[in-house]
Parts: structure tokens; C-alpha cells; sequence
């Protein structure tokens, strides 16, 4: 059994997705949950290429990347500057200590 | 053979990222794993999004998230993960399973539009794609501005928490 090209990069796809769920659920630090956000775009964006160059709309899917590249900095840079600020304001960059609920 | 390595090296790069326990490390697999997609999209024939890639993913999310480390100390919150780690990890390999499930083989229709260059398709097919992008990185420096700036009091947070204690 040959696996072309593009075969192996979905099998790429699919492991650093499965790695970004696994590090959604595992993960407690602020900013260790922006770096595993950051890894689960980069499986949507060598998704998003891959399916690009097997239908030929391969300039269509550089322009659609390029937003999502675009969008997904920014989200970083906001919650980069929210993770600060949640450190700043409560000395800590545990999720469990974000809760303000008792009970 | 160039797939395969680069493929490898993706994934183990994503694992490192989410396993190491220092920030800083985490942040450098990050930046590994973003230049490794990159050769990947060069590889694959989209040479305009590797170099972006490299450039923003690479380089200026890398700065940045060292930067923020470096603002707000970083390094704490060990303890156990907030649920059973052998939950987590049937989680995601579910998560594995299904998406191959979905998208394996690759067997897309060929569907071969009329070729169009990457400059004419993004300031000509997509433009709105471009204002949008323009109003989000906008948005995204006011927002920041916002709270990074240093008039706390002018926040109803932390008013709140005045209100509190």
C-alpha cells in the first residue's frame, strides 16, 4: 500500500488535531491554552492547503489561508494580552483559580 | 520522502508544544512546528502562505508570546490536569478517529477553475476578505489597547473587585 503526497499530510493533518484536543482538555496554563489554540489552527490551515491542491483551487485556498492567518494572530495577540492581565489581577495563570464560583 | 519527514516532524512538534513544561520550550516547539508547516505549504505549491507562515507564525507570534511571558512572569499552574488524563487522551484520539474518518482517502472532485493570479484573486475575487481582515486587525489593536492600558479604575472588573473585599 502506497500513500501519496497529499495522504501523508492529511495523516499530518490528523495527528496535530488530535494533539490540539488532547491539549485542550489536559492543559491548565493560560498560555499553554493559546500555544495548543495556535496548534489547532495550523491543522485547519494544512487542511485547508491540502484540499486546496487536490481540487486545483489552489490560489483560492493561499487567499483563504492568508485570512485565516491574519484573524488567528490577532486572537493570539488578544489573548495573549487577557492572559497578562488575568495574571496581573489575580497572581496566578491557573484556570481553576479563574472561577469565581464556591460551592 | 521530503512529506514524510516534514509530516513526522509536524506532529512531534505539536506533542512537544503541549508536553513541555516550561513556557519558553513550549513557545520554541510552536515556532518549530510553524516552520515545518510552512515548508510543508511550500512543498505543496502554495509558496505565498509559507512565506507568510514563516514570517507572522514563526517570528511574530513567537516575539510575542516570549514577550508576554516575560511581562507577566510566566511559569506557574503545575497540578493535575482539570480532568483524568486518560480521558483526555481517548478524547482526542476519538477526535483522530473521526476526522479520518471524514477526510481519508482524499478523493476531492477536480475541480479546475479558471487560474487566477494570487494578487488579482486577493485584491480582486477576495476583497471583502481584505476589509474584513483590515477591521479585524483594527479591532483586535483597540482591544488591546484597551486592556493593557493603564487606567485600571476606569474598569468595571476592577471595580468589582474593590467592591469585594
Amino acid at each position: 500500500m502506497s500513500l501519496d503526497m497529499l495522504d501523508l499530510v492529511a495523516l499530518a493533518v490528523i495527528g496535530v488535531f488530535g494533539a490540539g484536543i488532547y491539549g485542550l482538555l489536559a492543559v491548565r496554563n493560560l498560555f499553554k491554552m493559546i500555544v495548543v489554540l495556535q496548534i489547532l489552527v495550523k491543522a485547519a490551515l494544512l487542511a485547508l492547503v491540502t484540499a486546496g491542491n487536490r481540487s486545483g483551487e489552489l490560489v483560492l485556498a493561499q487567499s483563504l489561508a492568508l485570512t485565516v492567518i491574519v484573524v488567528d494572530t490577532v486572537v493570539a495577540v488578544v489573548a495573549l494580552a487577557l492572559a497578562v492581565q488575568v495574571k496581573h489581577r489575580t497572581g496566578s495563570l491557573d484556570i481553576q483559580d479563574l472561577t469565581r464560583l464556591k460551592g | 520522502m521530503v512529506v514524510t519527514f516534514l509530516m513526522i516532524g509536524v506532529v512531534l512538534a505539536a506533542f512537544f508544544a503541549i508536553l513541555a513544561k516550561r513556557l519558553l520550550a513550549s513557545t520554541i516547539w510552536l515556532a518549530v512546528l510553524s516552520a515545518l508547516s510552512a515548508a510543508l505549504f511550500y512543498v505543496l505549491g502554495a509558496p505565498h502562505v509559507a512565506v507568510i507562515e514563516l514570517s507572522v507564525g514563526a517570528g511574530l507570534v513567537t516575539v510575542l508570546f516570549v514577550f508576554a511571558i516575560a511581562v507577566s512572569g510566566g511559569e506557574d499552574a503545575g497540578g493535575p490536569a482539570p480532568i483524568p488524563t486518560v480521558v483526555a487522551i481517548v478524547f482526542g484520539l476519538g477526535m483522530m478517529a473521526l476526522l479520518a474518518w471524514f477526510i481519508l482517502p482524499i478523493e476531492a472532485p477536480e475541480v479546475i477553475g479558471e487560474q487566477m493570479s494570487f494578487t488579482q484573486m486577493l485584491w480582486e475575487g477576495r476583497a471583502l476578505d481584505v476589509m474584513v481582515q483590515l477591521a479585524i486587525i483594527f479591532s483586535g489593536v483597540v482591544s488591546v489597547l484597551g486592556l493593557l492600558g493603564e487606567n485600571v479604575d476606569a474598569m468595571p472588573f476592577a471595580r468589582r473587585k474593590e467592591g469585594d473585599a
